[in-house]
């Protein structure tokens, strides 16, 4: 191997977080590199004969040409073993506390070299495999306690395959060795508990199997419009100010994955620290545990150097195949894309490339593609064959709100779900601003099986039925504008108050609400069967004769505004309510025409 | 042993000037320039490789010639003396006093730019500033530590808004010392006077930090003065554990200037023309607003910026939303109708309220009221928005509550005077009484116990009150 091989070179030109450097011969690209004398983090973008560019993960200010630049003849690499989880990172794996300590002080300052997983933490490991036992790729050795939610696998490397020559049982740091195991070549290799993996490679599965269960996210419109399956990609665009973060943070909550990892890339430091201070509070509703007991946050706030922030997505989704690997479902979260894209820019314009469309470098939509390839639902390596799956929901800034960006577009070539977020829905305060006209779901079939098989077929059609009232609504809504509402029929009254009544009681959720917050899709299912069947009864009663007003004005319609705020543990409620409504109804068509003559 | 001096300026374009010949220069250092006639200027190294460094003159080029101009580099990143005496004091966009008062005697050295704050050691803004404006208080919260820019347009009045929020800014709970650092970045002499002599009349200039640069000062300057201010900043925050607010105006200018080195240094354009990193620029000076995690201090900002052409999707607003949590937006069809302040609330958004309301805070009802009137108004706007097609007429009974709530709220509840100070208690109770208006069952976003609380006695008194004109 040439790993042996010493290289360094000196520095010749600074610009801003590019270094150039000479006499870098031997170095492969996408190597890290040590600069300077603060032995600064850097990383080779570009090379030229004997001249290397290197993206500086950190401030580069003080530095000067003639410097040393240090080779290390590694790609950046993420380091995984027990102690991700509930880790607050970097871009590039540093525990953000652990700088605190080093630096001692509430700046990051530069230089700072920390160790991504403790070294002296001890970790309890109990081998599921015995001693002489064949293992290949991916086999689980043994397991580690991570977190009350988490049970951290141990498992045999990709491309290793041999005899277990010896397994031990006990408490050990992340750098002894619990297995040994000899391959084909008598060579032995020992395995601790800490692995490293290059991010920018994706980590191998033995197959990969198209998305077909849905992950829930307790958010109607997401849940019932527009869903997401385990392993899907979705992307939220949106201008400023429509409620991105919020959708992402209510992901993160309340999606029903067993791992979330989240990326906070470029975007504000408060907002971390918003998640950092709220997951330990907030309870899963799956397990009672705090959400943070199976989270990984990465930031790299908007003020925190650029090149970093094109590693922090790198970063992110290397631990979640990690996870993956094990068997789990993982949910990624990007917030936002567009800022990693803006990082890949100033590179490229400092490297002086050939700019493509609005100064982007022309390689970004194989750059975004390659990314959101690394999502998917998989049979794991290992021969018990256990299925993982990672999911990206990356959200994405367009400038003015404009969709035709080339981010955007990028994204929506490679994205299975489109949730569009609308300026407009968010200055009504209308939440999630989800546009449910623009937005679709690729997934919507598929998953529509599912759901059919749970509840009897009716989850689609209720669905296509929602969905179709919406659009109508659209249209005679131009009509209502350009001749007033007395154009319409009676009917078409009724859709109209059937379509607000499904924007402001089901597709509107109040996030900071306690129990709105979330719902289960038993509640959703429902909360949709309330509005539809006093819709279609509704529509029979006025067949029957009865008049608009009394139907508009039926008091029952003011328990259907508040079906949201029923409690998870009380939803027989609205089967309650469900009986009341067509007992009602049924009422009203019967004294149809009478009342009126009253 | 001085630093060598260099005479060997090749090239001159701009704002930037490359020193040839060099050695042991290191990145982003400071240079002192000392021209023909004796004047010495400041400047920063932008680039730099084995032979040349980049040179960005803070004061501009004009009178640097190749010939006679010498260069130093002093060894360091642009650093600033920081002391509590600075309270009370006028400087320039550079730092320089221009209040005739003395220098003053530094307690510290600190780096302008700063460092990135640890996004681990922030402190979650949590508490509740009342500013006294109606729009700000009720329908869009401020806490310490966040960073809310103004959006205005030419001829609004932003200036006289951010001065009535520098003077009536308080926090309900408990006492601190509290502090405005005010950046002008090439606002016009009148406009800086203003507020100078605003600051003095009320009284608050003992505890304010002006930096002024003006029109025309060299537009350069402007790149430096935002981060004087913020150092300054930060120090009485962090080191004198004061409230701080920061109102910085106007940022348009200092995005021009940013876009003229970036043109000048060749780079390649993003949209109309700003540089690629404008993003992060902006970010690096927005997220030093904050709290730190033991530290009794907080940075709060408010930036005010001019849109182009009242254009929210211009680089330069769209950009600051991106970073900064929430807006608050200035009308232009408000300030028509001859309404103070025209803010207009729908746009506007404050993305920390949450945080800073609600019970112990403000009051329990305030985010379910915040709402509620947020829809209603809304409501009423699209209500009149079809009066004006179809006639009032063609409009439900509904409808007409509504567009009548809609116009009582913009002459009742944003419209306030100047030197008006609301509190919060006043504000809600404003908020209820406009609610009057509209039937009870419209008020979805509204918990039963509030309206029964808070309404109720309301509506009771309207009755009281017609009963009795009708009697009379």
């Amino acid at each position: 191997m040439a790993s042996d091989k010493k290289i360094q070179g000196t520095i010749s030109k600074i610009s801003g977080p590019l270094v150039v450097a000479k006499g870098m011969l031997g170095a492969s690209m996408y190597d890290v590199v040590r600069v300077g004398e603060a032995g600064l983090v850097g990383e080779i973008i570009e090379l030229r004969d004997d001249t290397a560019s290197v993206q500086v993960y950190e401030e580069t200010s003080g530095l000067k040409p003639g410097e040393l630049v240090i080779g290390t003849n590694e790609p950046l690499s993420v380091e995984l073993g027990p102690g991700l989880i509930e880790q607050f990172y970097d871009g590039i794996q540093r525990p953000l506390e652990s700088i605190e300590a080093v630096a001692n002080s509430p700046y990051i300052t530069r230089g700072i070299s920390v160790a991504a997983i403790s070294r002296t933490a001890k970790w309890d490991f109990n081998p599921v495999m015995r001693q002489g036992a064949q293992v290949s790729a991916g086999d689980i050795l043994g397991t580690v306690r991570e977190t009350v939610l988490v049970e951290h696998r141990i498992m045999v490397p990709p491309k290793l395959k041999g005899r277990l020559k010896e397994i031990k049982k006990g408490s050990f740091t992340v750098e002894e060795t619990v297995a040994v195991i000899v391959d084909e070549d008598d060579r032995e290799h020992k395995i601790t508990l800490l692995s490293r993996w290059p991010v920018r490679v994706p980590r191998p599965v033995a197959k990969r199997l198209p998305p077909e269960l849905p992950l829930s996210t307790g958010q109607r419109v997401v849940d019932m419009f527009f869903p997401i399956a385990r392993g899907g990609t979705a992307c939220v665009p949106g201008p400023f100010g429509s409620g991105k973060t919020v959708i992402q943070h209510q992901l993160a909550k309340w999606a029903d994955a067993e791992i979330v990892v989240y990326i906070g890339c470029g975007e504000r430091g408060n907002e971390m620290t918003d998640v950092l201070l709220e997951f330990p509070e907030l309870e899963d509703p799956r397990s009672g545990q705090p959400l943070m007991k199976r989270t990984v946050l990465i930031a790299n706030t908007s003020n925190m150097p650029v090149a970093a922030r094109e590693a922090s997505i790198y970063t992110g989704i290397t631990i979640a195949e990690y996870f993956r690997d094990m068997g789990y479902s993982v949910a990624l979260m990007a917030d936002s894309t567009s800022r990693w894209a803006e990082a890949l820019r100033e590179m490229s314009g400092r490297l002086e490339e050939m700019p493509g469309e609005e100064g982007y470098p022309a390689y970004l939509g194989t750059r975004m593609a390659s990314f959101y390839e690394r999502a998917g639902r998989t049979v794991c390596l290992g021969k018990d064959g256990r299925e993982g799956a990672v999911s990206v929901i990356g959200a994405v800034s367009p400038p003015g709100g404009d969709l035709s960006e080339p981010v955007t577009q990028n994204t929506l070539r490679v994205c299975k779900v489109f949730w569009g977020l609308d300026a407009q829905l968010a200055y009504q305060r209308h939440f999630p601003a989800i546009n449910w006209l623009s937005s679709y779901s690729l997934y919507a079939d598929t998953l529509g099986e599912y759901w059919d098989n749970s509840y009897d077929g009716e989850w689609s059609e209720m669905r296509i039925q929602a969905m179709s009232l919406l659009e109508e609504e659209d249209q005679l809504k131009e009509i209502v504008r350009l001749v007033g509402i007395d154009a319409l029929s009676k009917e078409e009254r009724v859709t109209m108050e059937t379509s607000k009544s499904l924007r402001e009681d089901f597709l509107h959720q109040n996030s900071f609400h306690e129990i709105d917050t979330y719902a289960s899709m038993d509640k959703q299912v429902k909360m949709m069967r309330n509005i539809l069947t006093f819709h279609r009864l509704g529509m029979q009663a006025l067949s029957r004769g009865a008049t608009l007003r009394d139907l508009i004005g039926m008091p029952i319609r003011e328990d259907i505004a508040r079906m949201r705020y029923v409690e998870e543990s009380g939803l027989a409620k609205l089967d309650e309510l469900e009986g009341r409504i067509k007992e009602e109804l049924s009422r009203l068509s019967a004294s149809g025409g009478e009342e009126d003559v009253a | 042993m001085l630093p060598k001096e260099y005479s060997t300026i090749s090239n001159l374009s701009g704002p930037l000037m490359v020193v040839e010949k060099i050695s042991d220069v290191r990145y982003d250092e400071l240079a002192e320039i000392r021209l023909a006639n004796g004047e010495r200027r400041r400047g920063k190294v932008l680039e730099i490789s084995e032979e040349r460094a980049l040179v960005q003159v803070y004061e501009g080029s004009t009178g640097i010639d190749a010939d006679e101009t010498k260069v130093r580099f002093l060894g360091d990143v642009l650093t600033m003396p920081v002391a509590k005496s600075m309270l009370g004091r006028i400087f320039n966009g550079r730092g320089a006093p221009i209040d005739g008062g003395a220098d003053i005697i530094p307690e510290d050295f600190l780096d302008v730019n700063g460092n990135p704050m640890n996004p681990y050691s922030r402190d979650y803004p949590s508490e509740f500033i009342q500013t006294g404006i109606s729009t700000i208080d009720g329908m869009n919260p401020l806490v310490r530590g966040q960073k809310l820019p103004i959006f205005s347009g030419s001829g609004m009045p932003h200036n006289r808004i951010a001065a009535q929020i520098a003077r009536q800014s308080t926090v309900i709970s408990g006492h601190a010392a509290f502090a405005v650092v005010f950046a002008a970045m090439g606002i016009t002499f009148e406009e800086a006077s203003f507020f100078m002599e605003d600051f003095r009349k009320t009284g608050a200039l003992e505890h304010t930090v002006m930096y002024i640069n003006l029109a025309d000062d060299p537009a350069i300057e402007r790149i430096a003065t935002p981060r004087l201010a913020l150092t300054c900043a930060e120090y009485l925050a962090f080191e004198h554990d004061m409230h701080v607010l920061v109102i910085l105006t106007d940022l348009t200018n200092y995005c021009e200037a940013l876009r003229e080195i970036s043109a000048a240094r060749k780079e390649v354009p993003g949209r109309r023309g700003y540089p690629g990193y404008l993003y992060t620029d902006l970010a690096t000076m927005y997220e030093r607003a904050g709290r730190l995690k033991g530290k009794a201090g907080s940075i709060t900002q408010f930036p005010i910026l001019t849109m182009p052409e009242d254009d929210k999707t211009h680089p330069i607003p769209d950009l600051t939303g991106y970073i900064t949590e929430g807006q608050i937006i200035l009308g232009r069809s408000l300030h028509r109708k001859g309404i103070y302040p025209p803010v207009d609330v729908m746009p506007s958004l404050s993305r920390l309220k949450d945080k800073g309301i609600g019970k112990d805070k403000t009051r329990e009802d305030h985010a379910d009221l915040m709402n509620q009137l947020f829809a209603a108004y809304s409501q009423g706007k699209e209500a009149k928005e079809l009066a004006v097609i179809l006639g009032e007429s063609a409009l439900s009974d509904e409808d007409k509550a509504f567009a009548k709530f809609a116009d009582m709220f913009e002459s009742t509840y944003v419209r306030q005077g100047e030197y008006e100070n609301r509190t919060v208690e006043e504000t809600l109770r404003l908020g209820w009484e406009l609610l009057t208006v509209v039937p009870v069952k419209e008020l979805k976003r509204v918990r039963d116990a509030y309206i029964e609380k808070y309404l109720q006695p309301l509506l009771a008194e309207k009755d009281e009150k017609l009963k009795k004109t009708v009697k009379a």
